[in-house]
């Protein structure tokens, strides 16, 4: 029995020692998802229950606060812009030539009948500054394996207390996320695929989004082309760049 | 005078037909101005009972923030509810509302609703919230017959609900819907779910907290809590007098081509009376009468055709609008297609003072009506008009 007992000892610190703690899982993640700065052109493609609608934007993004974002395509919502600065948001329509200012709660609403609210496609929140986490296990999904982590917050302010991730060991990006309510109901799931690496990070440049409490195929949102940490000039995140 | 009175009535029955079709249209005049000012009392009365039994109550305290035509205030719009109301809270005499905005998925499909939170042993309102005190579920819910139609929602049925609470932060749950009522009250029916008002404080996070204060009583209006502000149940039903307000002044379009119509019958008829009867005017002017007598008696026929109109649409009306009084009028399945507050049948109210001012302005219009033309008497020459001459 002795014999048998102080290797299965060795072997399990030897694993414990392999499996970085949630906090590095995290801070690994937000290294290769957040950024001090993003510019990126996407596609957004909503599958609604009666048909399937592709937006295409370009977002210049600093931080958690500030996201200014214009479409591009199609050309009904082409000249579209978006302003967030914190908790307000601004829309420019340039069929009306107006600027409407809508308060914070707006954020919470579906973008043009897609999965995604204001708060996910604008905002780059660091995992690390609103949750705690913790390594439930190992998973594989498709060819990767995985960490699986449970995220609890630990701010009041977020819009999901808990997460589940799926994070790639190698690229320490996650390839599934499960966002619960607080009664713990799944609301929303993401699928991450495509991860490249781009100025020596790795990203993914497609998202699945799906509010699982609805029905239809999600909403797909895929990065045509994206920078990290470039300049971006002051006037961008201003009222008068709406108008430009 | 009793001579004039004689003649006019003799020369009106000679006229025979015409003076018949005259009245007719008149009468018919009458009635439809009545009927329709009738329906438009029943209509307010109605719509006010109903805002009032079901949304108004006697006035309400709104949390400073609170404006119901703009949702996003509602993330700020709550507040503790004043120490001043305990006692009336107690004796269920004011009905706490907290409002917020939640998602429900019927079908699989996303919609946004108002979650209200109101308190189970209200008397205020008529919303059948006493059924909360009997009932143990996680999220039992009340919701009006026209929600439950849009949504396919019976009795019994559990949906998923989504909310966020204070923070922002979104919670979910099964909602089980108790109770259908059925109002004619569109704003507390379509696109909400009412639920105890101690349950909605739980899921929010805002124990003791409100959005609105519905009084059971005038007097509460005098309590004045701070952060509150007083909106009287005349300034909530404002939308309805509005309303019918601009129903009245459309249905004036339709009183002036109804009177249009017959006044132009009774000016035709003068006219011709007076064309035709020339050798009469000059007659009894030769008698001694003086032009301005003539004139009288020419204006005294034709005002007696609103009298005799009077007369017969009584004969014919009054069983007629009582019968509708008593019965009412139809308006099942428009009302709420068009978010008015217009119950399935709507019950005309005529009052005294309605009747007596229509007999009143059709008289009188009758009479200028009448005498327009018969001015043209004073201008005539007693002997030509004897000789029948045209002048």
């Amino acid at each position: 029995m002795k014999n048998i007992a102080i290797p299965m000892l060795f072997l399990c610190i030897s694993i414990n020692a392999q499996t970085p703690s949630a906090k590095e899982i995290i801070e690994k993640i937000d290294k290769n998802m957040s950024a001090e700065s993003r510019v990126f052109t996407s596609k957004m493609i909503i599958h609604n229950a009666r048909n399937t609608r592709t937006i295409e934007s370009k977002t210049w993004n600093m931080g958690e606060d500030k996201s200014y974002t214009e479409y591009l395509a199609p050309a009904r919502e082409a000249g579209t812009k978006m302003l967030k600065l914190d908790q307000r948001l601004w829309i420019y329509s340039p069929e009306t030539d107006r600027i409407i200012q809508i308060s914070g709660h707006m954020l919470r609403q579906s973008v043009m009948g897609s999965d995604l609210s204001y708060e996910d496609m604008m905002e780059d929140p660091h995992l690390l500054n609103h949750y705690n986490g913790k390594v439930e296990g190992q998973e594989k999904i498709g060819t990767s394996d995985c960490w699986v982590i449970n995220l609890t917050a630990y701010t009041p302010d977020v819009a999901y207390e808990t997460q589940k991730l799926w994070v790639d060991k190698e690229k320490f990006i996650p390839l599934k996320k499960e966002m619960f309510a607080k009664s713990g109901v799944l609301l929303k799931r993401l699928e991450l695929s495509d991860v490249t690496k781009i100025q020596g990070r790795w990203y993914p440049k497609k998202i699945l989004f799906k509010d699982v409490l609805k029905e239809g195929e999600g909403t797909e949102f895929q990065i045509m082309d994206i920078e990290f940490n470039t300049k971006i000039p002051e006037y961008i995140f201003s009222k008068a760049s709406l108008k430009k | 005078m009793k001579l004039l009175l004689k003649l006019a009535a003799k020369n009106l029955y000679g006229a025979g037909r015409r003076t018949w079709l005259n009245v007719i249209v008149l009468s018919f005049s009458f009635l439809v101005i009545i009927w329709h000012k009738g329906l438009l009392n029943g209509w307010d009365r109605q719509a006010r009972n109903d805002m009032v039994n079901w949304e108004v109550g006697a006035g309400q305290y709104w949390q400073s923030s609170y404006d119901p035509y703009d949702p996003f205030s509602l993330t700020d719009a709550h507040s503790n509810i004043p120490s001043s109301f305990d006692t009336l809270l107690t004796k269920g005499e004011v009905a706490p509302v907290l409002i917020t905005e939640g998602t429900i998925y019927p079908g699989g499909r996303i919609q946004s609703i108002l979650i209200k939170g109101i308190s189970s042993d209200q008397k205020v309102l008529k919303l059948p919230t006493e059924k909360f005190q009997k009932n143990d579920d996680e999220i039992p819910a009340l919701i009006g017959s026209k929600m439950a139609s849009d949504n396919g929602l019976k009795t019994g049925d559990e949906i998923t609900i989504r909310w966020r609470d204070t923070h922002g932060t979104f919670d979910a749950n099964e909602l089980k819907v108790i109770g259908i009522f059925t109002t004619n009250v569109l704003t507390v029916d379509a696109g909400q779910v009412w639920i105890p008002l101690d349950r909605l404080q739980k899921m929010m996070g805002m124990p003791g907290e409100a959005t609105i204060l519905i009084c059971g009583n005038t007097s509460e209006a005098n309590l004045k809590p701070e952060g509150w502000k007083f909106k009287s149940s005349e300034e909530l039903l404002k939308s309805v007098t509005d309303l019918i307000k601009m129903k009245s002044v459309g249905g004036i379009v339709l009183y002036v081509i109804l009177m249009s119509l017959a006044m132009l019958a009774i000016f035709d008829t003068q006219v011709l009376s007076i064309f035709r009867r020339q050798k009469e005017i000059g007659t009894y002017i030769a008698l001694g009468m003086t032009r301005s007598q003539v004139v009288g008696l020419f204006t005294l026929e034709g005002s007696l055709n609103s009298v005799l109109a009077g007369l017969l649409a009584a004969v014919y009306g009054i069983p007629l609008l009582a019968m509708q009084a008593s019965r009412g009028l139809s308006f099942a399945g428009a009302s709420k297609d068009y978010g008015l507050v217009l119950a399935d049948r709507i019950f005309p109210v005529y009052s005294l003072g309605l009747v007596a001012t229509t007999i009143i302005i059709i008289l009188i219009t009758t009479t200028i009506v009448s005498y327009l033309p018969s001015r043209k008497i004073a201008k005539m020459k007693p002997t030509e008009a004897l000789r029948g001459k045209l002048q």
